[in-house]
């Protein structure tokens, strides 16, 4: 049984334009102990996805359908009539056995907090510790994610930490409680390389001794190849291809996986060939488009893309794609 | 080989940030004696984390900011302390792209008039109809559309902004510009696009760039030479497959091993040197070498003095290993 099932999930937004359909009928799963990479650009629907499971959407949003199972659990919003049920569900389960480490450390610690009372704070809720179990384990934990000098640094406040400490700290935050599931979004953006290099060591090496599933949002594919077992990639609120590691980068079915891989540049490339970049931009959600979302960028597009989303072909157990050129039927030109 | 446009010596630019009136003086040198070359035609990378130093240099050299010392030699003209008329000239062969498409283009200006603006403020043109021609000329070599310069950047998307921004900066026929981090604002699919455009607008008008990134995949696909900087140091200076292959600089093989290659297969296997700690400040940098505080073969020479770059071929690196 996998740790996490979503089917079918929808997430509008209102905006003063009209509705947004940031997310539109996404379904995966993750296993225990497993690493999935959501990759996609700003817009995609990758962060709404994520903040739909967790129960963090901002007020405008609203999920519309959608079947979300974690850890043999139902927490789709919409089989629970009251909004309370929920969130009493959710509070449960969120900071406890799930938990996200945000992009900018800096707005989700609380700036007038010492770092002892955040740390302490998911132990005290969900546990029966004292306040002195809860320092003692939260010192530990500073350990564990490699502040030196915890003993210090726990009485002081988040400006007196640097970008990649204070990340550091979110992760501790959200392995207080031994999650089940980490969702991390854009963990290293905000960083500098040769710190994003510690923090993604830092990954690697919970992932090694804890049995923890991730799952990790960015747009960056170095990041992804570096630490994920299986990806999948957004576009216009639908993922339009998921397979593993090796499946995406070394086997791309769908044009827009294809036109990323070729638009970046990589390094151990020396010679002089132009980046193929992908034309256009990404489409309007408040009126996404009635065919395949990727339909006006794509070199190879079909009448059929037109008209009719792309329906899912499966070329082995991980591999699946959205893309109308699998079709028996299509040419390629 | 051609001839040098762009010669900085030995620059420095300081910034005073004491507090409070009876508190020590306090200065964060932000460059501290850099120097490099651009040749005609090139394209410089300039890579180094945040706070190393890099976006004061470019600014420096566009005079945003007033060097302390040293020189900046402009096709031939030191332009270190040039002000006014002078400083006017300069800015017509001299500009800059900068990082924030949303802020750098003001929201109550159409496309028209920003873009017009330099050509205005430099009285290129004549009458209003040349620049007009000028501006739609623009648009298209930065592959927006005529009918685009009535709009208000509002209406565009962020590549479409910088691309905004590039057509501004050509305006005035430069010979140089400065680009500090135009793409790292952008997607990745529309990143290519920005890089793209830029070597073709390169290749055609005959710029050189002086490109300023913290990407290094980016910046080694887009540069013919690299600089790398820390801590208001250059460390390291080569052709940029070079320094890519063969860093000679402990911190540019540790930055270098840094990158996530994106390739699984050799992502996963890749051996990284992780570099314990992190920047010092700029206020109390360190008296010898700037890295000598997170480097693994830092000796106590290297605390007490400051290492000189070292020549060796076509590169130059700032470190006492390298000594004969």
């Amino acid at each position: 049984m996998a740790l996490l099932e979503v089917k079918n999930l929808n997430t509008t937004f209102k905006t003063d334009q009209g509705k947004v359909q940031a997310v539109r009928n996404v379904s995966f799963h993750l296993d225990q102990g497993e690493v999935l990479g959501i990759v996609g650009e700003s817009g995609s629907g990758k962060s709404q996805t994520m903040y739909s499971i967790i129960g963090l959407l901002a007020d405008n949003g609203t999920i519309e359908s959608g079947d979300i199972t974690f850890d043999e659990q139902d927490i789709s919003r919409t089989h629970y009539k009251n909004k309370k049920e929920y969130d009493s569900i959710m509070s449960k389960i969120r900071g406890n056995t799930m938990s996200m480490i945000f992009q900018d450390p800096m707005t989700f610690l609380n700036p007038v907090l010492k770092i002892e009372t955040q740390l302490i704070e998911p132990l005290l809720n969900h546990t029966k510790m004292s306040k002195a179990q809860a320092r003692e384990k939260a010192l530990e934990l500073m350990r564990l994610v490699g502040i030196p000098s915890p003993e210090k640094r726990i009485k002081q406040y988040p400006f007196e930490f640097s970008g990649g400490m204070r990340q550091r700290i979110v992760i501790a935050i959200a392995l207080a409680m031994r999650p089940k599931l980490i969702i991390a979004d854009e963990p290293t953006t905000a960083l500098d390389v040769t710190i994003q290099a510690q923090v993604l060591e830092l990954i690697e090496e919970l992932r090694a001794t804890s049995d923890s599933s991730i799952i990790m949002i960015t747009h960056d594919l170095g990041v992804v190849a570096k630490l994920c077992d299986r990806i999948a990639i957004m576009y216009g609120g639908k993922i339009v291809e998921e397979g593993t590691d090796r499946e995406i980068f070394y086997d791309p079915r769908h044009p827009y996986t294809k036109g990323l891989l070729n638009c970046i540049a990589n390094p151990e490339d020396d010679d002089e060939e132009e980046l193929t970049p992908i034309p256009g931009s990404p489409p309007d959600l408040l009126n996404p488009p009635l065919g395949c979302p990727f339909v006006d960028r794509c070199p190879n597009a079909m009448k059929v893309c037109k008209v009719m989303p792309p329906q899912e072909t499966v070329f082995s157990e991980t591999h699946k794609c959205s893309c109308w050129l699998n079709h028996s039927k299509a040419v390629e030109k | 080989m051609s001839e040098a446009i762009l010669k900085v010596k030995n620059l420095k630019t300081y910034f005073d940030v004491t507090k409070g009136l009876f508190s020590p003086k306090q200065i964060v040198k932000a460059v501290d004696g850099v120097s490099f070359e651009v040749q005609e035609n090139e394209t410089f990378g300039l890579v180094g984390e945040s706070g190393c130093g890099k976006s004061t240099l470019g600014r420096t050299i566009v005079k945003l900011y007033d060097p302390v010392d040293g020189e900046i030699d402009f096709n031939g003209k030191d332009i270190a302390t040039i002000k006014g008329k002078e400083l006017k000239t300069y800015h017509k062969e001299m500009q800059m792209i900068f990082q924030d498409p949303y802020a750098s283009l003001n929201p109550r200006m159409t496309v028209g008039e920003i873009i017009k603006e330099p050509m205005v403020i430099h009285k290129i043109y004549e009458t209003e109809k040349e620049m007009e021609d000028r501006v739609v000329e623009l648009l298209k070599i930065v592959g927006l559309k005529p009918d685009h310069i009535r709009r208000y950047p509002s209406e565009f998307s962020g590549g479409q902004r910088q691309r905004i921004g590039i057509a501004r900066s050509l305006a005035v026929n430069p010979k140089f510009i400065v680009c500090d981090e135009p793409i790292s604002a952008l997607d990745v699919s529309i990143q290519a696009q920005v890089i793209n455009l830029l070597k073709n607008i390169q290749k055609e008008m005959g710029l050189s760039y002086l490109f300023i990134a913290h990407d290094l995949s980016m910046v080694k696909h887009i540069s013919d030479k690299i600089g790398v900087m820390y801590l208001g140091s250059m460390m390291e200076i080569g052709p940029s497959n070079d320094v890519y292959h063969r860093p000679l600089h402990p911190y540019t093989r540790a930055l270098l091993s840094a990158i996530p290659i994106p390739d699984p297969d050799i992502a996963k296997k890749k051996q990284r040197i992780i570099l314990e700690g992190e920047i010092p400040s700029p206020i109390n940098s360190p008296q010898g070498c700037p890295f000598c505080t997170r480097c693994s073969q830092a000796t106590e020479r290297c605390f007490k003095e400051r290492p000189q770059p070292i020549k060796i071929g076509e590169r130059s690196v700032s470190c006492f290993l390298y000594e004969k």
